[in-house]
């Protein structure tokens, strides 16, 4: 990692008011090709760093280091987006070319690339859909389309899989793995220990202050989760990776478990 | 028949209303996507009524009433901008205490001092008598600035409509953009005001688009067809403004209406949809 060059590091960040701030202190930085996934509660902070990182927020203390030129893209979560906005598949992507051109309609290049990016996503056939018409899967590569198309080197992504099956957590988590493995470094949030999180080469845990950042194995361990959740969690080994258990179900199945030997061997 | 559908070309104050109440409706109808779509409708309806301050403070003062209402109407729209963008109080509140003080303060000086110049009725209601050849220039300029800006900043424009945090991180000046389309829309809604009227501004501003809405999905259609039925709104309830001897800004709301309701029966469940969702504001994201 530490031959990658450095895109972007936050110093000493702190965000919000003195006594209610989101974040505390964040140190952390994204180096070049690198997949990382930001993990912690329900408003601890996650969005909030996403935005920092991206330049959207300006954080009231430290310091956000970006390097020259560095060309970025952002993907919100999907329950931001107003899906009866009146857009089309092909005007929602041809957003990100906001700079150079001015005229209004695409130009022959332009239509070429919509294609081209659309086609490496398989919605190539969707570019006149209206955005609603959509699966979910579909919808969330059209963002990640609109996102390409300004040939970014970190993508930043809310919450990609929030609220989707299985089956399309996998789709979305292999297009990832897919656009990462060709080179460009990625920065998700996710609530999803183990769907996301554990399959990722490294997770910041994060509640309001960096927690735990590393690779799986070294983050994923009861301290860090119970410091991070305020909640008591177990890890456990399956396949040789790390299984996040919360300790309230474990305890409530042991308990179910021993209360049903109970009843047949009185 | 034909004759008496003519005749009123025959007089340059019709001619030139007809001119004004066409471009009018073309130049609300356009500015009016922005302004449905960013959910604006009540700075818009603000804006309208916060002009009638500056046209009184004009007419009492005897200045020029495109100089006057106009450095008004953009003072007012750059404080509601900066209101709406700071979140120090809520917006909604904001606007209303700016535009109807200032609306409240156009009433108390008429009823004070009078007024001189153009009439207090055709203000608030619109007439096709008053209009001269200042608010042909006026409005020819207003759309040449409306649809300069819409033309060579549409993509940004419509980025910052649409998605103003992404815009922002993709090199867009979200705050530039909204307070250009701010002053923008005061400027049209000065242009417009002397066959419009201050109160009825806002119908026309949200009806055009909200037809154009349910008519199509895509976002440069919805801009043709909302300028399109803006100018055929005005050019229609102009003359009819003349033949049934009603204020023109009225007549050309209830045609716009008229064809609101047609459009709405006529597109079905699909229409309705659309109509619906035109108010949708996705939810605040998350922390």
């Amino acid at each position: 990692m530490s031959a990658r060059r450095e895109l972007l590091a936050l110093a000493g960040v702190t965000c919000g008011y003195v006594d209610d701030a989101v974040l505390v202190d964040v140190d952390l930085a994204i180096h070049d090709r690198e997949f990382v996934g930001i993990v912690g509660p329900s408003g601890a902070g996650k969005t909030t760093a996403l935005r920092v990182l991206a330049g959207s927020m300006r954080p009231a203390h430290g310091s956000v280091a970006r390097r020259a030129g560095l060309r970025m893209a952002y993907v919100p979560q999907v329950e931001t987006i107003n899906w009866s906005f009146p857009v089309t598949v092909r005007e929602c992507v041809l957003m990100a070319r906001v700079t150079g051109r001015r005229l209004p309609w695409a130009s022959r290049a332009e239509r070429a690339q919509v294609s081209d990016v659309l086609g490496r996503l398989d919605i190539g056939e969707l570019a006149d859909r209206h955005i609603r018409e959509l699966s979910g899967g579909q919808q969330q590569r059209v963002f990640i389309a609109r996102a390409l198309l300004g040939e970014p080197e970190l993508l930043l992504m809310d919450e990609p899989t929030s609220g989707v099956d299985v089956r399309l957590r996998h789709e979305i988590m292999h297009l990832l793995d897919d656009l990462n493995s060709r080179g460009l470094a990625i920065v998700l949030t996710t609530h999803d220990l183990n769907g996301i999180a554990a399959h990722l080469p490294r997770i910041v845990c994060l509640n309001r202050s960096v927690i735990g950042d590393g690779a799986p194995h070294d983050v994923l361990n009861a301290d860090v989760l119970e410091r991070t959740y305020g909640a008591s969690m177990q890890v456990l080994e399956h396949g040789g990776m790390p299984v996040v258990v919360d300790s309230f179900r474990r305890a409530h199945a042991s308990h179910h478990a021993s209360h049903h030997a109970e009843s047949h061997h009185p | 028949m034909i004759d008496e559908l003519l005749r009123p070309f025959d007089f340059e104050f019709f001619r030139n209303g007809l001119l004004v109440a066409t471009l009018a409706g073309a130049l609300c109808g356009a500015i009016g996507v922005y302004v449905v779509l960013k959910g604006m409708s009540y700075i818009g309806h603000g804006l309208s009524h916060a002009l009638f301050g500056g046209f009184a403070a004009s007419s009492l003062l005897g200045v020029n009433f495109l100089l006057g209402a106009g450095a008004w109407g953009i003072a007012s729209a750059l404080m509601i901008n900066a209101v709406t963008r700071r979140r120090v109080i809520g917006s909604d509140a904001a606007i209303g205490v700016i535009t109807t003080a200032s609306f409240a303060l156009g009433l108390a000086l008429f009823a004070l001092f009078g007024t001189t110049g153009r009439s207090f009725d055709a203000a608030l209601f619109g007439s096709i008598l008053g209009v001269g050849a200042d608010d042909v220039i006026a409005i020819l300029v207003v759309g040449i600035l409306a649809f300069g800006l819409i033309f060579l900043r549409y993509r940004a424009l419509l980025f910052t409509t649409f998605d103003p945090e992404v815009a922002d991180v993709a090199g867009v000046d979200t705050a530039r953009m909204d307070a250009l389309l701010t002053v923008v829309l005061a400027c049209s809604i000065l242009a417009t005001m002397q066959v419009l009227g201050v109160t009825l501004v806002a119908a026309v501003l949200v009806i055009p688009a909200a037809i154009a809405r349910m008519l199509t999905n895509s976002f440069a259609r919805m801009l043709q067809l909302a300028t399109v039925i803006g100018a055929v709104c005005g050019f229609v309830g102009m003359n009819l403004s003349y033949h049934l001897d009603v204020q023109s800004g009225p007549t050309i709301v209830l045609v716009a209406a008229t064809l609101f309701a047609a459009v709405f029966v006529a597109t079905g469940i699909t229409g309705r949809r659309r109509a619906a969702a035109i108010t949708a504001q996705p939810p605040l994201a998350a922390r």
